[in-house]
């Protein structure tokens, strides 16, 4: 193998017969093979940790969330058309319908990953290989999959290459597709029957993968967001949903987000590598519940007096806050700063869930809002430490 | 002991190969060098051509900008080569040294009689000057100038470093010179830290005339810009001159002896080093000489003058540094690993981060390369830098200032309190593989020409 790459690998190079290949050559031999590349410059030793590392290890940490969604894909289908299908034929199911998600948003992100490298000269990131990963578990399984690709490019192009790349862009470019999706086509994408997969296509074709005997008389296919927004926890207890279905994820939502559990795995596995910020999850956690109790105290509607722990689980806020607030590129970067960040989203989540007739799910918008500020905040946070700086030097 | 500072962010690098506590043998000179690249933004003029006769302490070398400051020769003997690199800069002056030594007599004097002009005209002669550093910049210090103050760090915390107890446990009573002669150059006395592990035990724990702190944590605890960033941050227009207590030790001889006496206790370390231990060696002397400490397995070993984290790589045959005591040994990693990155365990690496397992292992040590352990990116992470750094400053930010040549932002968030040596170890972590001593260097170049 390493015999092969050795022998191609001067076409590839300036000058060679594929040289305009250089970066697509180059991104597949590093994945392959750790570069013999040594230090030039400063610190002769490195430590064995890269970003393909990290990458990886956010991927890992994204598994139980995939899994658990495959599965909750086949269940909530079988559900929706009363079909009784046991354990294995969900998992089936569900992995049919995840698989060309997953296929759509890593063909068209990393063709468009490769070219900008391309054309810029550069090694290929491995961003993608994390917005590829977390990009299908934030749509709702019956996305039309040419919407997706659209999505996928307008994320990656507008959302991060246009700014340099991975460590340049200023919104995390997972929330951007799928804000781009919600959108810009509100009207395939709102609603209660994107939810659940097989539905949307029984609906307009009468046919479905497996449509057995129609659907269920009791199928409403909202996700439990809407009956918390509607009517509290009496909306959540009307439609059959219990607290406990919140944390395992039994129910109808975007493919990866619905289960606290399987985040919970993901979160420890981010937490002890140091990968993410436990302070912003924290913080996310804190102004969260602070909003929402705020609201239990002032009351008013079934929503405001739902106690606040409940926003934790509902919709994509424990997903949001594990997987994307943390986000090292887009969130606040100074540690101050991730405090009043994580914050500030877990608050801004539970206003506009609160607040917002039109739009249930605030966790997408609470991010990309605080996207947009972090780096304020880091500026006021630094211009702080700098002006304590000077006092203390003059005190000195 | 009551005003310990404790610094609780840093890392020591846990790599194989510590210097035993014995000195193997006496490296005889041969042929040395006098390198003006030892010093920062030095502009030399050359005083020698080859074939000229010099003894030990004969300049060699004078400052462009302050042609009162000499570079002597560490041994007598004859010029051979004078080596030049690109657009003819000049890189090394050699030496073949004679068999038998013969100094250049500066006078045998006592310090506590001396004014502070003597002092300084002695030490601009010997060559001893540039022992001096001076912060701001890590420059040659500026005669002209009275600093506020000098700073010593008694220990060391840089990977394999010498250990000061054993290589200057007979150069007690030079340093003590050396201390009284240099605290008339300043109104700020003299500031030495120690290590709180041994505060009592250490032999410059009886130093006088000086003013101790004490410190704690790991690397980069012993590097002395982090001391003084916690002892007196240096203001805009301050300067601070630092010293090593190697240079001490060669100040203290001169003004015993009379000398220019550069020999000193070298730590031969590293992975490839084959029982690593002390040898007495001589500033500039050449890596041929301990050539016999390279482990024989064929493998390509860089020789480093200095730690892996700050040294600079002289090839084989190069030349030990001016102010440095250490050589290590090393592998050049210059290998592939199939799928490294995604294996779940990588036994013979270490890594800072979580990510690995190394953190099973806090007390293996690791034979570590020179590889880069992947590609160069753009910033990504943000919190790991800090944990390397014990200063209230913001590396990322500091460096994007100088990414930039930002003056006004570099000045704000603290070019004048780090050299390169502080913020090694944030280049070691960094996972996006980001040169940032080089860098910084770059920065603080920009700062110089812009300031002067």
């Amino acid at each position: 193998m390493r015999k092969f790459i050795d022998k191609i690998k001067p076409s590839f190079e300036k000058g060679g017969k594929f040289g305009f290949l250089h970066s697509t050559f180059d991104a597949f031999e590093s994945f392959l093979y750790v570069p013999d590349t040594v230090t030039l410059k400063g610190s002769h030793v490195r430590d064995s940790v890269d970003l393909k590392r990290i990458m990886i290890t956010v991927v890992v940490a994204l598994v139980p969330c995939a899994l658990f969604g495959i599965w909750n894909v086949g269940y909530q289908h079988n559900l929706a058309f009363d079909l009784n299908w046991g354990f294995w034929q969900m998992v089936w199911y569900g992995f049919l319908r995840v698989l060309p998600l997953y296929v759509v948003a890593y063909v068209v992100g990393l063709a468009i990953e490769f070219i900008s490298a391309q054309i810029r000269g550069h090694e290929v990131n491995e961003g993608f290989l994390v917005s590829g990963m977390l990009i299908p578990l934030i749509v709702p399984v019956d996305v039309p999959l040419w919407m997706l690709a659209i999505a996928v490019a307008f994320a990656v192009i507008l959302g991060k290459e246009v700014f340099g790349g991975t460590g340049m862009n200023i919104w995390n470019p997972a929330l951007l597709c799928r804000a781009f999706l919600f959108f810009s086509y509100p009207s395939k994408m709102s609603g209660d029957t994107i939810w659940t997969g097989g539905v949307t296509r029984y609906l307009t074709d009468g046919t479905a993968f497996q449509s057995g005997n129609g659907l269920a008389d009791a199928f409403s296919g909202a996700t439990p967001l809407v009956h918390a927004g509607a009517g509290g926890v009496q909306g959540l207890t009307d439609a059959g949903t219990s607290f406990m279905d919140l944390i395992i994820g039994t129910i109808p939502g975007a493919v990866g987000e619905t289960s606290v559990i399987a985040i919970l795995i993901g979160a420890v596995i981010l937490i002890w590598t140091g990968v993410a910020s436990w302070k912003i999850m924290l913080s996310s956690v804190i102004g969260a519940l602070a909003i929402g109790g705020l609201c239990n105290l002032i009351g008013g509607t079934p929503a405001m007096e739902m106690p606040a722990y409940y926003h934790l689980v509902l919709g994509g806020f424990a997903f949001g806050t594990v997987f994307m607030a943390t986000d090292p590129v887009t969130s606040a970067q100074t540690e101050t700063g991730k405090w009043i960040y994580g914050f500030l989203v877990g608050a801004l989540t539970v206003t506009v869930r609160l607040f917002n007739p039109g739009y249930v799910e605030g966790m997408m918008l609470a991010i990309l809002l605080m996207n947009t500020f972090a780096p304020l905040i880091d500026h006021y946070v630094i211009e702080a430490s700098i002006s304590r700086r000077a006092k203390k030097v003059k005190v000195a | 002991m009551s005003n310990n500072i404790d610094l609780k962010r840093g890392l020591d690098i846990p790599i194989t190969g510590t210097a035993a506590q014995k000195t193997k043998k006496v490296v005889k000179p041969d042929v040395v060098a006098v390198k003006p690249t030892d010093f920062r933004g030095l502009l030399p003029r050359l005083l020698v051509r080859e074939g000229d006769k010099v003894l030990a302490g004969s300049p060699v070398l004078a400052d462009k900008k302050s042609p009162e400051i000499l570079f002597t020769s560490p041994v007598s003997g004859t010029v051979t080569e004078i080596v030049r690199g690109e657009k003819r800069k000049l890189l090394e002056v050699r030496i073949k040294a004679d068999e038998s030594q013969e100094y250049v007599d500066f006078g045998s004097r006592k310090v506590a009689g001396m004014s502070t002009g003597e002092i300084k005209e002695v030490l601009l002669k010997s060559g001893l000057w540039p022992a001096f550093i001076q912060r701001p910049y890590g420059i040659i210090a500026d005669p002209e100038i009275r600093p506020k103050a000098i700073f010593v760090s008694a220990f060391t915390t840089a990977p394999l470093a010498a250990s000061t107890e054993y290589a200057f446990r007979d150069e007690m009573n030079y340093i003590q010179t050396a201390v009284d002669a240099i605290s008339k150059l300043t109104d700020g006395g003299v500031h030495v830290s120690l290590n709180s592990s041994n505060y009592s035990g250490t032999p410059f724990h009886k130093l006088e005339n000086v003013t101790f702190h004490v410190f704690s944590g790991k690397h980069p605890a012993g590097n002395v810009g982090v001391q003084i960033h916690h002892i007196s941050p240096i203001r805009k227009g301050e300067t601070v001159w630092t010293v090593s207590p190697l240079m001490l030790a060669a100040i203290g001889k001169l003004f015993v002896t009379g000398k220019y006496d550069m020999s000193r206790l070298v730590a031969v370390t590293g992975p490839e080093a084959d029982d690593p231990c002390y040898v007495q060696g001589i500033a500039g002397m050449q890596m041929d000489s301990i050539a016999d400490f390279r482990k024989d397995k064929g493998a390509e070993v860089r020789f480093i003058s200095g730690d892996v984290l700050t040294g600079s790589n002289t090839g084989e045959h190069g030349f030990l540094g001016f102010y440095d005591n250490q050589v290590t040994l090393i592998e050049e990693g210059n290998k592939f690993e199939m799928l490294g990155w995604a294996k779940p365990v990588r036994s013979s690496l270490f890594s800072f981060s979580h990510t690995y397992f190394s953190w099973l292992t806090p007390n293996k040590k690791y034979n570590m390369d020179t590889n880069l352990h992947g590609g160069p990116r753009a910033f990504v992470m943000s919190d790991v830098y800090g944990k390397v750094l014990p200063m209230d400053i913001y590396p990322v930010y500091l460096v994007k200032a100088c990414l930039a040549g930002d003056i006004d932002k570099m000045e704000k968030f603290g070019i004048y309190e780090v050299l390169e040596e502080d913020l090694a170890l944030c280049e070691y972590v960094c996972p996006s593989k980001i040169e940032i001593q080089s860098i910084l260097s770059d920065g603080i170049d920009l700062m110089m020409k812009e300031m002067a």
